[in-house]
Order: structure tokens, then C-alpha cells, then sequence
């Protein structure tokens, strides 16, 4: 007797799950196929989130050793790849320092709740045609609701660590995290808008236009977004290290510091890879059938790239600098894009709902117009308004010094 | 209900990435508003003063490259000023050519260095900071070239310098020179119009010339403020009445116009050394004076250089023994720091980085 997923199952669309499921539930009892296929299907995810890290930090040290004239690390086998291997080791075998008056329990959580959002989003992402773990029908609201949890994490890091840095840092992060969510999420109801539906399977399936041309706006204002909700350059006030130190990860050491790290780096690479499902159109491309991971993989790295050029690039915003960035700026093209967006689809869908390719070239004409002015209209509105606290030089004579010149 | 506040009380530093060494200050923070600064230092302190005593008037060159470790150049030239005027000697053109070179060059890597930190503060991660040390690094190769050491060169003697050039310093000079020139307007044209940058620092913790003479202060900081006061200018030592330069002025007193001046400020250098490299002719590079000099008893000198980050003060007085009597050291990173109040409160934590960073303190002078 074997099992049969039924069709309707959020899990039933998943080759792989289904094909472990069906291999299983011929010797053994179904619930317990159920139970091995998602724990195989859990240990490839948590393994591939873990190990994109450690990629992520290696290719990070290398490209910013490249932007800055240096080599990078290249000691440690073919090109320094196994530099991660021994930071980790190194940081393992370190000594698990807790500082007093910390908050034991809290502050022992924080390296699990920082890893397990990043985890439980890529459940949702599709790395190639059907390998998504559930397709939720649901999917960009699990993702944005998953990773709110990230902005707890890092204030009760900051809470219990009894560090004034960390508490700077953690101030300073939940300010702006609250913050960039309200964008982003705006930024991201285009995107559902066009594609009408929430799975990030069909939004794939929807870009016959990869959406960063069909709506550069939200493109735009999701990447801002993203860098400052993953605390990176020019928003990581959150850990400002000429600043406050480390910020919120201060008091951190040994294994806790590695999987805050491994949450840091690996975030960056879960937030490319939804940003390459989201608006590079995902595993979509040429052979996808066969070639979609290659595909999803050169996308995602594009994105992982641009964030290292971010970072190699940008001096860092204050934290009022931020703020207004977000209220003043981002959020008004968010909404910009929202309504034109929603007159677009509201104008072009056809009877059957479904927007054709030509729709979409269309819609990419009008907002990449839409961006340029919007961005050079709202740009010039805040100009004067970010600098905070300008004041206007006097003339000053000093008595008695004949050789000022105060031009 | 009411939200009960309190300001916290932050020691930054001495262990703090952006304190320039061991440089601390216990700050009282309203939220992130700065709202008192109490500067502490002297973790550094190694009694350089104390020791010149105890050397005789050549090895206390030495000393002086320990003060400011990224402008030993100009150390040397200020502490063997002072030594010449004690014994009332003039060193011959040659020598005093190769000074203004060399004090001119290590006023480029030292600028590069604070335009360098200053970025970083700013929290470019690195890239204008290795830019800056690429640069830096050729001239410690020259230097390296001039007198077998990098950081702590005591190439100057008093009554001239150490040992002429070799003949292959000159053409790796002008290589330098060619080369430098392209990387640093790279350099200007990443830094001096990044908006990010002018939206981080102008208008930021201004200090107007009044205050910034009342407090001594001197340098690229007094220069920024508006004062048009160079002693290059003001009293031409070496060969600085021999070539021709501008004296930039700051016109906003701010943290841009402090990072700005700097900048023109090698610009400024690299034309003094053109000038030098053409003007320079052969000849002795040292006066023939005794091995331990014995300046006359009971008289003293003040000498002074526009070093890279103020005056740098030698003040010596002589018994007539073989050391001085006293040395006494006016260290312009130390009285720079008195306006440090002046500069923090009022401002955010992320200013107070910057803002250290703008009037580029370097530890072993402050402390000596």
C-alpha cells in the first residue's frame, strides 16, 4: 500500500517532498513518510540557508577586498574558500562568555530567534520549478510576517545584554526596522497587485517581465528597504561600528556570535533570494525546466553583489537621516507606485484578469517614467529637509587679530 | 502615565574602534543627544618630556618620532628648528630643501590617514581608507629609500639631515608624484561631492574663529574656522619663503570644511614638492657640528613647524650640558582637543565619531 499526497496539499505541488513521501510510504506507515520527507526536506533547507551563509562571508570578504585594493582571504583552500571553516571552528572552540547582570534566558534565545526566521522563509521561496516546501497561497505575507520577528530578536539582545552600546543599538535598530517595513510592505502590494496572487510560485509564473523593469519604483524602494532592515550599509546604524561598537551583538562571543553572524550573512542571502523570486522573475530563464536553480542562483548572487557594492560604497546615515529617508521619501514612492500601479491594472487587465505581455511592456514604460520623476520630484522635496540642523555662518571680526579672513 | 527618562552616563573609549588609540570620554547622553563630555587621557603617556632630559640633543630626535607617529617628518623638523636657534646655526639650502620635501610628503600621508579615519567614522566600511594607504604606502617607500626606516624616521638632524638622497629617490619621486596625483583626484572626486557624506557633515559641530583662538587651537581645525593662519606663512622656516603656496580657508567652520581642507591641503603639498624637486641644487646636506652639542648655559629657543595637525612647539632650554635642561613640547592634537566641548554637546553620538575624526587627534602627542 502506498501514500498518496493529496492534490489539494500545499506540500503536493513539491517534486521532491513528494517523491521522498511516495519512495517512504511504501514500507512504512503514512504519517511516518509525512514526518521523514519534511524532516529531509528541512535538513536540505537549514543546510543550504547555513552553507549560502558561509558563502556569503567568504564572497563578501573577497569582493570588498577587491573594491578596496586588497586580496581578501585566499589561505585557506582554492581561493580562501574554507576561511569560514575556520572562522567557525575558531569561534566555536572560543570561550561562552555571558556578561553580568545579563538576562541569562533572553540572552541565550536571541542567536536561535535570529536564525529560525531566516529559515522559515525560504519554505516559501521556489528555487526552481516546484521545490518550494509549501506554496502557500499565502506566501509574501508569511515572509513579511516571519521576518518582523527578527526586530524582537535583536532588541532583546540589546535589552539583556546590560551594554549601553547594545542598547544604543538596539534603539536605534527597532526605530528604523518599524520604520522600513511600512515601505517595503507597500512596495511589495504592487508586485501581489500585478501578479494576483500572494504565492511566490505564481508570482514567478507571472513575470513574462521580470517586475525590477515592469516596476522599478517598488524594485527600488524594496532593495532601500531591505538594507536597512538588514542593518546594512548606508542604514547599519544598528551596528555602526565606528559608533557603538558592534550595536545590539556587542556582548556576543563564541558560538552565540557565530549564528548571529551566520543569521547576518544568511539574511542577506534569503532577502536576495526572495528579491530574485520577487522581481527577477525567480527561476524563470531559459531551460527552466531543467536549468532553473542555475538561474536562481545567478540571480540571487546579482543581488548578494549589489548589496557587497552598497556596502563598499556608502558612509553611513544618521539616524535622523534614516528616519526621514523612510517617512519623507520612501514611503511617498511607495505610494506613488501603489496608486499607478493599481490605475494600471485596474485600466489594462483584460476580461479574464490576466495582464498579457504586451501589458506589461506597457506598464514598463509608464513606470519607468513614473520613477524618474517621482524619485527627482520627492528627491528635491526633502533635499533641504534632511540636513538636520543647519546653521548659517556669521561674519566674525576678532579684535585684535589682523589676519582673519572669513570668506 | 508618565514615561520616566534619564540621561546614561557612556564611557567611549579607551577601547573604542573610533577613539583614535587610547583617547576617552565619559559622555552623558540624552537619548542620543550629547549633553556632557568629560575627555580623560594620559593612558598613554611615556614621559617623553622627562626623557629628553636624559639623552643629549641628537638622540632626543628619536623621541619626537614617537609623538605623532603618522608625521614623524615634521617632528624632527620642528625639534631640530628648535635645536639650531639654541645653538644659533643655519643648516646648509641643500638640507634645508630635502626637509620641506620630506616634512611636505609626510604631511600628504598623514592628511591621508585623517581624510582616510574620517570617512571611516563616517562608516564607509574601508574603501576611501585603503585608497588613502595606497598612497600612504609610497611615501613610506620613499622614506624607507631616504633612511632605511618608515614610521620612525629620524632623518633629520640638527644642523641639516641625516644623509643626502640616494640617486634613485628622485625618479621614484616624480613616479610617485604622477601616479599619486591620479589617485588622489580619484580620491576627491569619490569624497568631495558624495552626498551622503556633505549631508553627514556640513553645518555639523561648527567652531567660529573666536573660539577656536581663545582655545589656541591651530592647524587644518584653525584654518577651517576661517583663520587664514599658517606658520609656513607667518614665519617661513627652511625653504618655505622659497616656494609658493595657498592657504586654504574653511568659510562654515564645520565638520566638511575640517575634512575640505585637508583635502586641498595636499593638493597644496604636492606643489611645494614640485617646487622643491626643481629648485633643490647640490650641495652639503649638514652642518659639520660636534658629536654631542654643548649649547651655551642659560639660553633658550622656541621652535615651531605648521605641522600636520597645528603648531608643533619645541621649547628648550639648555645648562650647557650635553641634554637639555628642560623640553618642552606644545603638542597640537592635545590643545586642539580643548574645544572638544565645544564640538560635542548639542550633537548626536554619531556626530561626536565624526566630529573626533575632524580634528584628527593622534594619541602619542596628546599624551606624550
Amino acid at each position: 500500500m502506498s501514500c498518496q499526497l493529496a492534490s489539494d496539499s500545499i506540500l503536493y505541488a513539491n517534486g521532491i517532498y513528494r517523491l521522498v513521501y511516495e519512495i517512504v510510504g511504501v514500507v512504512l506507515p503514512c504519517w511516518v513518510a509525512y514526518a521523514i520527507a519534511g524532516l529531509v526536506f528541512a535538513f536540505i533547507l537549514v543546510n543550504a540557508v547555513l552553507l549560502g551563509a558561509a558563502v556569503i562571508t567568504w564572497g563578501e570578504r573577497r569582493v570588498l577586498g577587491r573594491f578596496q585594493n586588497r586580496v581578501g582571504p585566499n589561505r585557506w583552500g582554492p581561493f580562501g574558500l574554507f576561511q569560514p571553516v575556520a572562522d567557525l571552528v575558531k569561534l566555536l572552540t572560543k570561550e561562552d562568555l555571558r556578561p553580568e547582570g545579563s538576562d541569562r534566558v533572553v540572552f541565550s534565545l536571541v542567536p536561535v530567534l535570529m536564525v529560525a526566521p531566516l529559515i522559515l522563509m525560504t519554505a516559501v521561496v521556489p528555487f526552481a520549478k516546484n521545490t518550494a516546501l509549501a506554496s502557500l497561497n499565502v506566501g509574501v505575507l508569511f515572509i513579511l510576517a516571519v521576518s518582523s520577528i527578527t526586530s524582537v530578536a535583536i532588541f532583546m539582545a540589546g535589552w539583556s545584554s546590560n551594554n549601553r552600546y547594545a542598547m544604543f543599538g538596539a534603539a536605534r535598530a527597532v526605530a528604523v526596522l518599524i520604520s522600513y517595513e511600512i515601505p517595503v510592505v507597500l512596495s511589495l502590494l504592487g508586485v501581489v497587485m500585478v501578479a494576483a496572487s500572494m504565492s511566490l510560485g505564481t508570482i514567478v509564473a507571472a513575470q513574462a517581465l521580470p517586475f525590477f523593469l515592469v516596476q522599478p519604483l517598488a524594485f527600488f524602494v524594496f532593495m532601500a528597504g531591505m538594507s536597512a532592515e538588514l542593518n546594512r550599509s548606508p542604514f547599519d546604524v544598528a551596528e555602526a561600528e565606528s559608533e557603538i561598537i558592534a550595536g545590539y551583538h556587542t556582548e556576543y562571543s563564541g558560538v552565540r556570535f557565530a549564528l548571529i553572524q551566520a543569521a547576518e550573512f544568511g539574511g542577506v542571502g534569503v532577502v536576495a533570494a526572495i528579491a530574485a523570486t520577487l522581481f527577477l522573475g525567480g527561476w524563470s530563464g531559459p531551460w527552466s525546466e531543467y536549468l532553473g536553480w542555475l538561474w536562481f542562483l545567478i540571480k540571487t548572487g546579482i543581488i548578494v553583489f549589489l548589496f557587497i557594492w552598497f556596502r563598499a560604497t556608502y558612509p553611513r546615515l544618521r539616524i535622523d537621516q534614516i528616519m526621514a529617508f523612510s517617512w519623507k521619501f520612501l514611503l511617498p514612492l511607495a505610494m506613488v507606485n501603489l496608486v499607478v500601479v493599481t490605475l494600471e491594472v485596474f485600466l489594462l487587465r483584460g476580461d479574464e484578469g490576466v495582464l498579457t505581455h504586451t501589458d506589461l511592456a506597457i506598464m514598463a514604460a509608464i513606470n519607468l517614467a513614473v520613477t524618474a520623476i517621482s524619485i527627482a520630484v520627492f528627491g528635491n522635496l526633502i533635499k533641504d529637509r534632511v540636513t538636520f540642523r543647519t546653521r548659517q555662518p556669521q561674519q566674525v571680526v576678532v579684535p585684535g587679530v589682523s589676519t582673519i579672513e572669513v570668506s | 502615565m508618565t514615561i520616566r527618562t534619564e540621561p546614561m552616563t557612556v564611557n567611549v573609549g579607551p577601547q573604542h574602534p573610533s577613539t583614535h588609540g587610547v583617547f576617552r570620554v565619559r559622555i552623558t547622553f540624552d537619548g542620543e543627544d550629547i549633553v556632557e563630555v568629560e575627555p580623560v587621557f594620559g593612558y598613554l603617556h611615556r614621559g617623553t618630556e622627562k626623557l629628553a632630559e636624559e639623552r643629549n640633543y641628537v638622540q632626543v630626535v628619536t623621541l619626537t618620532d614617537r609623538l605623532d607617529y603618522t608625521s614623524s617628518m615634521i617632528n624632527n623638523q620642528a625639534y631640530c628648528l628648535a635645536v639650531e636657534k639654541l645653538l644659533g646655526v643655519e643648516p646648509p639650502p641643500r638640507a634645508r630643501y630635502l626637509r620641506t620635501l620630506t616634512a611636505e610628503l609626510q604631511r600628504i600621508a598623514s592628511h591621508l590617514i585623517a581624510v582616510g579615519f574620517f570617512v571611516q567614522e563616517l562608516g564607509a566600511f574601508g574603501t576611501p581608507l585603503m585608497y588613502g594607504f595606497r598612497s600612504r604606502e609610497r611615501i613610506l617607500e620613499l622614506f624607507e629609500m631616504l633612511c632605511g626606516a618608515r614610521i620612525t624616521v629620524s632623518y633629520m638632524r640638527p644642523g641639516g639631515v641625516f644623509a643626502d638622497a640616494p640617486r634613485d629617490f628622485w625618479p621614484a619621486l616624480n613616479r610617485f608624484l604622477e601616479d599619486f596625483e591620479d589617485e588622489f583626484a580619484e580620491m576627491e572626486q569619490l569624497l568631495l561631492e558624495n552626498e551622503i557624506l556633505m549631508i553627514r557633515t556640513r553645518g555639523v559641530s561648527p567652531i567660529p574663529p573666536e573660539v577656536a583662538i581663545n582655545n589656541s587651537v591651530s592647524g587644518p581645525v584653525l584654518r577651517a574656522s576661517g583663520v587664514n593662519w599658517d606658520w609656513r606663512k607667518q614665519e617661513p622656516y627652511d625653504a618655505y619663503d622659497q616656494v609658493e603656496f595657498d592657504v586654504p580657508i574653511g568659510s562654515n567652520w564645520d565638520n566638511y570644511d575640517r575634512f575640505w581642507v585637508r583635502i586641498q591641503e595636499v593638493r597644496q603639498s604636492i606643489r611645494i614638492i614640485k617646487q622643491c624637486i626643481a629648485q633643490i641644487e647640490p650641495g652639503p646636506v649638514r652642518l659639520d657640528l660636534p658629536l654631542v652639542l654643548r649649547p651655551e648655559a642659560g639660553r633658550e629657543a622656541y621652535g615651531r613647524v605648521e605641522a600636520s595637525k597645528g603648531e608643533l612647539g619645541f621649547y628648550l632650554v639648555s645648562d650647557g650640558g650635553i641634554s637639555p635642561y628642560r623640553c618642552k613640547i606644545r603638542s597640537p592634537s592635545l590643545i586642539n582637543l580643548t574645544v572638544i566641548e565645544r564640538l560635542l554637546v548639542g550633537w548626536k553620538l554619531a556626530d561626536m565619531i565624526v566630529s573626533l575624526g575632524s580634528i584628527d587627534i593622534n594619541m602619542g602627542e596628546v599624551d606624550r
